[in-house]
């Protein structure tokens, strides 16, 4: 069950084979890339619906038929998890499609939320070798959410086979990405595995950060649904460290923990002026939206802000800016400190932002907020930047224009710059080490100081993608697994 | 899960709900809350944990109806149950034996330093409680307050019940008399500022209870940041309670007013 081993759809297999010899390199390379089909952007403003629609079948198919089928195929070295993909896209291309999400599953946890949510353009997308022909790379995104969600709507599930049951506990700290991919590969494994979720709804980030505009809660659910099918339990309102105790733990019978609670607490930039009435982060606000429902008939409230200031340049920021302008905002804006060359955001989510009408106000770093009598932001000062010499990390750090500071109205303010790792497990359990930034420490087997403590995703990483983190809970599942079963 | 096993009312608005909840029953200390939700698409609300009997597997919590989605919790009768329990979250108190403490709560904020003033006393600590409240009606669990309490000072505003004045008076009357080691406070955010005003004076410890907005109540949201001494401090995971004397607790009411 580890990364690449599945020999479902060999390369020498006789069809596949057969499919190469069919088309040219040059026929191949000759079909344009597939184009995403997306809602109208005056539409999608007015609503929460999905941007991107999906491929047809049909393009699908035509966009399977460029991949070459590379005898040392580099779009799965630039895959956290080591998706086989040409695999998959092979049998897309003779459209079998269940087989096609066979190959993703045996793999990757949550094929329909990679599809939408990775950033293939720094991953498998950016190894293919049509970038090296001056050529666009095949969409290998759109072609795992495409048999990801044929397999969904389907109605029928890729077959998963499971070991007999070994009749061990293992309880699970947090049901965003890391928690459901390690949980998945556990109960595949036979083990008893209980999910322990903080907040009244199972999925984490993928439920109270990520909207319904990128990611359905429909797609979250259908994951869900199937690793409760497997036999996972999740048990939501039931915080690890607080409601119940690793001793607690140890006493219900729990073998062993994953520790993927996650990057729970966000950063301020600690500025005057920000603690007044209106300026939040874009945990705060996302969550009001995504998870409570304000604005779509919950009671918890929102401010619909009508000139909206959404500090950062990353994914979080694009999904803060974007469900502004969905909120009402006449004026979204995204204040960033450095050039939209340095943005870490996906291209997608700021082509689909610009799309939006949302306007992007770069080389401005926010020195303070200004407030009315009642304490309500009102406006803020940005000091314009410049780019001087590269950092340690590449990237020309941002430095300031003397004088060039503009005041800009703003009745919301959303801060994006980042978070820090939620303290309440680290703090919690006696003698885990946690390092100086509050992440747990682990070694190469994402094991903590605790034996029978694993972690990973953010909790470990301190901030990263969903990819990265559903690929610890693999790795961790993995190493668990040889741990507890001396195999 | 979750169920009302008792209710009470204090006041037309202040209602008493013993809910069953084991784990946090067994896993709570005094100064710990909840956050709980009345139904789906309702709000998450935190409330400080009252009691809590091991036993039976409840805790108690006193709830006053202040808008929507209290009065939807005021309104569940026994047999119902809240959709949603989870804690117990934030830091729990910090019990000592100091000396003499004095225990002074506001209107529902005494249900929260009922277990607090209990711990103190349990920790041998001369105890002495003051409950104030705008007239006699909203003068609740005074006779919990007095078991665990070598005396108890009532204040109402109009005068009805006790001695006619403020939260502050009394605890001042206090402290011009005998020596006061620690004062914990629990009430409306601007109670609190007159008492840490008060007792700064006196140069006496205090500890404060904040009760802000919140979402999530796990460190999640920073909805409930508070400046403390000048930093920036959410009272979800590094509170609920703080130095009295280093909270801006104007900047704190201003915020309190966001939604409003």
């Amino acid at each position: 069950m580890d990364c690449n081993t599945d020999k479902t759809s060999p390369r020498d297999a006789e069809w596949r084979v057969r499919l190469r010899e069919a088309m040219s390199a040059k026929e191949r390379a000759a079909i344009p890339r597939a184009k995403m089909p997306m809602l109208d952007p005056a539409y999608r403003i007015t609503c929460n619906e999905e941007v991107n629609q999906g491929l047809s079948a049909e393009q699908a198919v035509l966009e399977a038929k460029r991949c070459l089928d590379c005898p040392d195929p580099q779009c799965v070295t630039g895959c956290p998890v080591g998706i086989d993909i040409p695999g998959f896209i092979k049998n897309i291309q003779r459209e079998a499609f269940a087989e096609a999400a066979s190959v993703l599953k045996a793999t990757s946890a949550l094929p329909a939320v990679c599809g939408r949510v990775c950033p293939q353009e720094k991953q498998c997308e950016s190894r293919c070798i049509y970038n090296k022909m001056k050529k666009q790379p095949v969409a290998i995104g759109y072609l795992e959410r495409f048999a990801a969600d044929t397999e969904r709507t389907a109605g029928s599930r890729a077959s998963v086979t499971k070991e007999a049951p070994r009749g061990i506990k293992i309880a699970v700290a947090g049901s965003g990405p890391a928690g459901l991919s390690f949980a998945g590969d556990m109960i595949k494994r036979g083990y008893d595995v209980t999910v322990f979720e903080a907040l009244h709804e199972i999925g984490g980030v993928l439920k109270y950060g990520i909207p319904e505009f990128r990611l359905p809660n429909e797609v979250v659910d259908a994951e869900l649904d199937a690793l409760r099918e497997l036999g996972v339990k999740f048990r939501k309102d039931c915080i690890i460290g607080k409601t119940l105790s690793y001793d607690d733990l140890l006493a219900e019978g729990y073998r062993a923990v994953f520790v993927a609670s996650g990057a729970g607490l966000p950063r301020f930039m600690g500025i005057p002026g920000e603690n007044l009435s209106g300026v939040m982060s874009s945990n705060e606000y996302l969550t009001r939206i995504n998870l409570m429902g304000a604005g779509h008939g919950g009671m918890t409230p929102v401010a619909h802000g009508k000139r909206v200031a959404v500090i950062g340049g990353g994914n979080t920021a694009m999904d803060s800016v974007r469900t502004a302008r969905r909120m009402g905002a006449e004026r979204a804006m995204i204040i960033y400190r450095r050039s939209e060359a340095e943005m870490p955001a996906r291209l997608e989510e700021v082509e689909h932002a610009k799309e939006e009408g949302v306007e992007f106000l770069t080389l401005c770093n926010p020195v303070e907020y200004r407030g009315d009598e009642q304490g309500r932001v009102k406006s803020m000062l940005v000091q314009r930047m410049e780019l001087g010499e590269p950092g340690p990390d590449g990237r020309r750090s941002p430095v300031a224009i003397e004088g060039a500071i503009d005041e800009i109205e703003v009745d919301e303010v959303i801060v994006s710059v980042g978070v820090s790792p939620n303290p309440l497990i680290p703090d919690s359990i006696d003698g885990l080490a946690v390092s100086r930034r509050g992440t747990i420490e682990v070694d190469d087997d994402l094991r903590s100081s605790i034996p029978l403590i694993f972690a990973g995703g953010d909790i470990v990483r301190g901030g990263a993608t969903v990819i990265l983190a559903m690929g610890d809970g693999r790795r961790a599942a993995a190493a668990m697994h040889r741990f507890l079963s001396g195999e | 899960m979750n169920e009302i096993i008792d209710k009470r009312y204090f006041s037309e608005k202040v209602v008493k709900l013993v809910v069953k909840a084991p784990d946090i029953a067994k896993a709570r200390k005094p100064g710990h809350f909840v956050i709980v939700r009345a139904c789906d698409n309702g709000e998450r609300i935190p409330l400080t944990i009252a009691d809590a009997d091991t036993t039976a597997g409840t805790i108690t919590l006193v709830v006053q109806d202040v808008g929507a989605s209290t009065r939807l919790i005021c309104a569940l009768e026994v047999g119902e149950s809240l959709t949603d329990v989870v804690g117990p979250l934030g830091r729990a108190t910090a019990i000592k034996k100091v000396g003499t403490v004095v225990c002074c709560g506001g209107g529902v904020g005494v249900a929260p330093l009922l277990p607090i003033i209990k711990a103190m006393k349990q920790a041998g600590n001369k105890v002495i409680s003051v409950l104030a409240a705008r007239t006699k009606e909203l003068i609740i669990l005074e006779e919990q307050v007095a078991e665990w309490s070598d005396e108890v000072i009532i204040m109402t505003d109009d005068g009805s019940y006790g001695t006619k004045g403020l939260v502050t008076q009394g605890v001042e009357t206090v402290l011009q008399r005998e020596k006061v080691d620690e004062v914990v406070t629990i009430g409306p955010a601007v109670m609190m500022k007159f008492v840490a005003a008060l007792t700064e004076k006196y140069n006496v410890p205090t500890i404060c209870s904040l009760n802000t907005i919140m979402v999530d109540g796990t460190g999640m949201c920073g909805a409930c940041r508070v400046t403390v001494d000048g930093k920036m401090r959410f009272v979800c995971v590094d509170g609920p309670e703080f130095d009295a004397h280093k909270v801006d607790f104007n900047e704190m009411m201003m915020r309190l007013k966001a939604y409003n």
